[in-house]
């Protein structure tokens, strides 16, 4: 299976430099002449601007210049639409995207209202409190639900409605199934993913050079061949004058492919202004306000079942909270609608989605990007219906997996990516039956928990089942050289965020051409460098760039072996490949370096035709994404008087195809777990019926630290895609998906004497202390 | 999160610090450690114009035997001194028990006993605790010394008896009678997190094994450590059965907190949590107590 580095548990080359501090974050870059920017963001949710009084701020010593919208003049656009809404029938789709700062209303806490620019960030800070504007509140809209009710105030007044978008998607005939289904389960469920957080906030610095006629931008994002395309655009310049540097980030997850950002777009332009280097760093509090978030969903859902559990259908009609503005489409509430269907082989399905607009932050996504929503409703569903049938949760799953033969299985419903959501491949039961065997399902059922219930303990089991849509196009590209040192070079367009890309990439090189991966150097990011492509976002790096890379990696190959070929006189067939050398069968070698030098010669002639060096530059494009899946399971322990609930195992069965390096795919599904724990028991984002977030600080907003989250097995199923050469799916989010499904079918189960059925998530003590007392006086009568 | 800019000034000796403090009166702010005053600076939710560093005021951080069979701690004291204290494991078993609890090691080597008990966070562990071991606190002025019993000196939500020219200079915490149990117990949503409630409890027997003193203190449940006084009605004179333990608790958890809702919790359910650490503590205690 494995090759000699494809596979392998390598260790990290970006270590060295993140672990002795050496690696360049966007805050690292200082230089002279650099001013300093911070923003004045509105305090209420909804409201209308009557004025703005700047005079105070600008006659403090060592502000620079203090902008508000008009000052902009037609600079001011609304943001481009990131994404476009898919081909389906009768849809509904408002566009309504971000502004650059705030003109006439604010239509969420944080939004940007001025933009103050100083000597220092402390002086700018200290300016943002000269200056006076005033607002007149209007009632804001909080509650998804409410905001449809027909005497709603509107966050946008001339659409008349809050409603962003309407979605209605079928396969087969729902109510056909119902009439011939044995049981029907219908309930409310209502679930909330939080926000990235991050460990570095956003941040831009951007330089205009007027001698060079050159700007350099820093940028925490995830695309910057895109952040690069659009900004040259806005700001009239060519392309060619723009290099956008995506350096090393401290996680991103989803909200920093989000683009543009009020202050990607203000700051170049302010140093465009100013001839001088202008740095934004984001703050903690900011973060909170207007770093995007994902945020809920509430769901009507309904399953028709044979007696036997086989499902007939499903319908759902739900609610989704886009915020404020909608730039990225529909991407989150089309993935909750999509990937509900699960592992699971559905006849028929009748999904409606409404999109509404709030006054709140924006939502795009964050790791698993709507795909929790719809897993949690599926699974609690099935939860449901086994235990309503007598059937083991297990045995319910297995019944309506789709079989191995069924693959590619169309699941008939528009995905992400514009096209059909087609399954490459799947094999779900070894998942299953691994994950039962390493959290002992039989034996804790059986023996442990009756054992533990005994003694008094409340321990229960959660075991749930999953997939991922991944790998979607575009496409991506890379270039691949044999430097004349030996070295080899791999540029790729996608930004890296901790995703051990300099890692992974260089191992999909380094199995073709044999060369130790730490001599191999990886560049991402830097349009600089390589110009072409989209960005990091739905699992997709290994999948698109990294078929783009295996494809430039093997053109290299070829091109080795024939320069090799020319040298030795030898047929290429006769040629090997090895750590850095290619040798003829009678002995004698080359070094890569030495046939580099020869590839590009700088006396004589070569044919016509020759393109010097050892290089190639190749894309990838899949016509359809791959599909990853999983089955997660975990046991807890509650104590009913505090209310606290603790993992005490975790279990993770993965299949996420060709594994380039285990060591990476395990670190990835241990985060996104992490996350997962948060969006179960922590993290929660509060907004009041004003539109205020009371959750904006870690003292509110509870990351699970490492004392939180427990140790997590992890087992791997290997089901290539055969969509792509590498057969990889991706494994972005898998870890962070179905968490709360599984926290929260285990938190049942360790209460089963209250007789709970807990229909949300997150969960939090509080919350439970309320679920157990109206369970309390619903069991009393 | 920048904070204003302000004055810095680094007294050597308390002397020199509380003339500063004179000087600038309200204006100024002793920083100790820093973990609380630093954040709320940099929300500016705190914006003082002169900041006077007790960090190298040496003479103010010791913790010495008391005659009394207590202990003396130094205003600045870290929070890890005192968690590693052999002093105090062997004559204040129940702060002791409770340091460790104080957020996370990193804030316990900064931050400072003088600190936590002058900022007065209501649901901060020293406050409570120093109220249960019926503590005193010197503060210091150029205007002289005084000591207050740390049941008048913690007045409400962040608020204490110092005057703005004074600051705190020593805690004198006299050690628990004979025949008494301890113990303290809190819950947080996180590890390290500030509890949602606390709850300290002392328990002194008689030779006959009835309940001679009942010290039961919440924290995170009122405006400053909240004393009971339902749970001495309940339990003094009575043996401690279980029964006893639970109705001091319960009664304590409904007459005697005052406790807010925010969004970690309702005040319904911090309300349920104190009576469930009470009977808790009290329980632990009493065994403790009988083992002695
Ligand atoms: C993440 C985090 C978690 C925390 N969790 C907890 C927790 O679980 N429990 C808990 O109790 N605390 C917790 N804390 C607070 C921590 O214990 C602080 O150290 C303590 O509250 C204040 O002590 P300090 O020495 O840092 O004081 P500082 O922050 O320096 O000062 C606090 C206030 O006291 C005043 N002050 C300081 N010293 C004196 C003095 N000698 N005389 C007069 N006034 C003085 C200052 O002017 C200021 O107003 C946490 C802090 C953080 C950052």
């Amino acid at each position: 299976m494995a090759g000699r580095y494809f596979g392998q548990p390598i260790r990290r080359n970006e270590d060295p430099a993140l672990l002795t501090g050496q690696a360049l974050f966007t805050d690292d870059v200082h230089l002279p002449g650099m001013v300093h920017v911070a923003f004045l963001r509105s305090d209420y949710a909804h409201a209308r601007i009557r004025s703005i009084d700047v005079s105070r701020a600008l006659e403090r010593p060592g502000v620079i210049g203090v902008y508000t919208a008009e000052d902009l003049g037609d600079y001011w656009q609304p943001g481009p639409l990131l994404v476009p809404p898919p081909p389906v029938e009768d849809i509904i789709f408002h566009q309504r995207t971000q502004v650059p700062l705030a003109k006439g209303k604010v239509r969420h806490v944080g939004e940007p209202v001025v933009m103050v620019v100083a000597e220092s960030r402390y002086i700018a800070e200290d300016a943002l409190e000269d200056i006076f504007v005033d607002y007149e509140p209007l009632p804001p809209v909080v509650d998804i639900e409410k905001a449809l009710e027909p005497d709603a105030p509107l966050v946008h007044e001339d659409l008349g409605t809050n409603l962003a978008a309407r979605v209605v998607q079928r396969k087969g005939d729902y109510e056909a199934a119902k009439a011939k289904a044995d049981v029907v389960i219908s309930r409310r469920f209502y679930y909330d993913h939080g926000l990235a957080a991050a460990m570095e906030n956003r941040g831009i610095v951007a330089h205009w050079d007027p001698k060079m006629q050159y700007m350099t931008i820093w940028d925490t994002t995830q695309a910057p061949v895109v952040i690069r395309n659009g900004l040259a655009r806005m700001l009239g310049l060519s392309e060619s004058q723009v290099r956008v540097i995506a350096p090393f980030i401290g996680g991103a997850f989803g909200p920093k492919i989000m683009m543009f950002y009020p202050e990607e777009v203000l700051i170049p332009w302010l140093s465009l202004k100013l001839k001088r280097p202008v740095k934004w760093i984001e703050d903690r509090r900011e973060n909170f306000f207007a770093t995007t978030h994902e945020r809920y969903q509430v769901h009507y859902a309904e399953i028709a079942l044979t007696r036997d559990g086989r499902i007939l259908g499903v319908k759902d009609r739900f609610y989704h909270d886009t915020g404020a503005y909608d730039p990225y489409g529909l991407t989150v509430p089309i993935n909750s609608q999509c990937t509900l269907l699960g592992p699971y082989d559905i006849p028929a399905y009748h999904s409606e989605m409404n999109v509404v607009f709030t006054n709140k932050t924006i939502v795009t996504p964050y790791r698993g990007a709507g795909r929790q929503h719809g897993v949690f409703v599926m699974e609690r569903l099935l939860d449901i219906a086994a235990k309503e049938l007598g059937i083991d949760r297990t045995e319910i799953r297995r019944r309506n997996f789709i079989p191995p033969d069924k693959f590619p299985y169309n699941n008939e419903v528009i995905y992400q990516d514009f096209v059909p959501l087609v399954y490459d491949s799947g094999n779900y039961e070894p998942a299953l039956e691994l994950a039962k065997k390493l959290i002992d399902y039989d034996r804790f059922l059986k023996e442990e928990q009756p054992r533990l219930r005994a003694e008094g303990k409340h321990v229960g089991l959660g075991i749930v089942a999953y997939v991922e849509g991944t790998g979607i196009g575009p496409y991506e590209g890379a270039r691949v050289q044999v430097e004349t040192t030996g070295k080899v070079n791999v540029a790729t367009g996608v930004g890296t965020q901790g995703q051990s890309h300099f890692t992974s990439f260089a191992q999909i090189v380094a199995e073709q051409l044999d060369v130790d991966v730490r001599n191999i150097r990886v560049v991402t990011g830097d349009t600089a460098e390589f110009h072409w492509g989209t960005g990091t976002f739905a699992s997709r790096g290994a999948v698109v760039a990294g078929n783009a890379i295996h494809a430039a990696a093997k053109k290299v190959r070829e091109k080795v072996l024939q320069k090799a070929s020319e040298e030795f006189g030898v047929p290429p067939e006769e040629l090997e490949l090895r750590n850095g050398y290619v040798y003829t069968q009678d002995g004698r070698s080359i070094s890569l370096a030495d046939l580099a030098v020869k590839a590009n010669p700088l006396r004589g002639a070569v044919k016509p035709g020759t393109e010097p060096g050892l290089e190639a530059t190749m894309y990838f494009g899949p016509e359809r994404g791959a599909t990853a899946s999983g089955v997660h399971a975990m046991i807890v322990e509650v104590d009913p008087e505090l209310m606290d609930v603790k993992i005490r195992k975790y279990v993770v069965v993965h299949d996420c195809g060709k594994v380039i390096n285990p060591l990476v795919v395990e670190g990835q599904i241990h985060g996104g777990v992490a996350q997962g724990v948060g969006n179960s028991f922590y993290e929660e984002i509060v907004y009041n019926e004003d539109g205020q977030l009371l959750t904006a600080s870690f003292m509110d907003y509870l990351l699970p630290t490492a004392m939180e989250v427990p140790p997590i097995e992890v087992g791997h199923v290997e089901t290539p895609s055969p969509w792509n050469e590498l057969g990889t799916k991706g494994a972005g989010e898998a870890g962070a998906i179905p968490t709360a499904a599984a926290f929260v079918q285990a938190v049942e189960d360790a209460l089963a004497d209250y007789d709970l059925e807990i229909l949300e998530a997150p969960l939090s003590p509080n919350r439970l202390f309320e679920l157990l007392k109206e369970a309390k006086q619903k069991k009393e009568g | 999160m920048k904070p204003p800019a302000f004055k810095y000034l680094a007294p050597t000796t308390v002397d020199e610090a509380v003339a500063y403090l004179a000087e600038y009166g309200y204006d100024a702010k002793p920083l100790a450690g820093g973990q609380s005053l630093i954040p709320t600076m940099n929300f500016r939710l705190a914006q003082p114009a002169v900041l006077v560093d007790l960090n190298r005021v040496q003479e103010l951080s010791y913790i010495r035997p008391a005659e009394d069979g207590g202990v003396l701690i130094g205003a600045m004291t870290r929070h890890v001194q005192v968690e590693r204290s052999d002093l105090v494991a062997q004559r204040l078993p129940l702060l002791h028990e409770t340091v460790p609890f104080i957020a996370h090691p990193q804030i316990r080597n900064r931050g400072t006993y003088g600190g936590s008990i002058s900022h007065a966070d209501p649901a901060a562990e020293l406050p409570a605790i120093t109220v249960a071991h019926r503590g005193r606190v010197q503060l210091r002025s150029t205007r002289g010394s005084r000591w207050v019993p740390a049941e008048e000196f913690f007045l409400g939500l962040f608020t204490t008896a110092l005057e703005p020219d004074e600051m705190v200079v020593e805690i004198a915490l006299p050690a628990l009678p004979p025949r008494t149990g301890w113990a303290f117990d809190e819950f947080s949503r996180r590890h390290g997190d500030f509890a949602l409630v606390g709850v300290a409890a002392a328990v002194t027997l008689s030779a006959q094994g009835r309940v001679d003193e009942v010290r039961l203190v919440f924290m995170g449940v009122g405006d400053r450590p909240m004393t009971s006084a339902a749970a001495p009605a309940v339990l003094v004179g009575q043996e401690p059965s279980d029964e006893a333990l639970e109705e001091a608790a319960q009664r304590a958890a409904q007459e005697d907190i005052d406790p807010f809702g925010d969004v970690h919790a309702s005040a319904a359910f911090r309300r349920h949590l104190a009576s469930v650490l009470a009977k808790r503590v009290l329980t632990r205690a009493v065994e403790r107590a009988q083992a002695r």
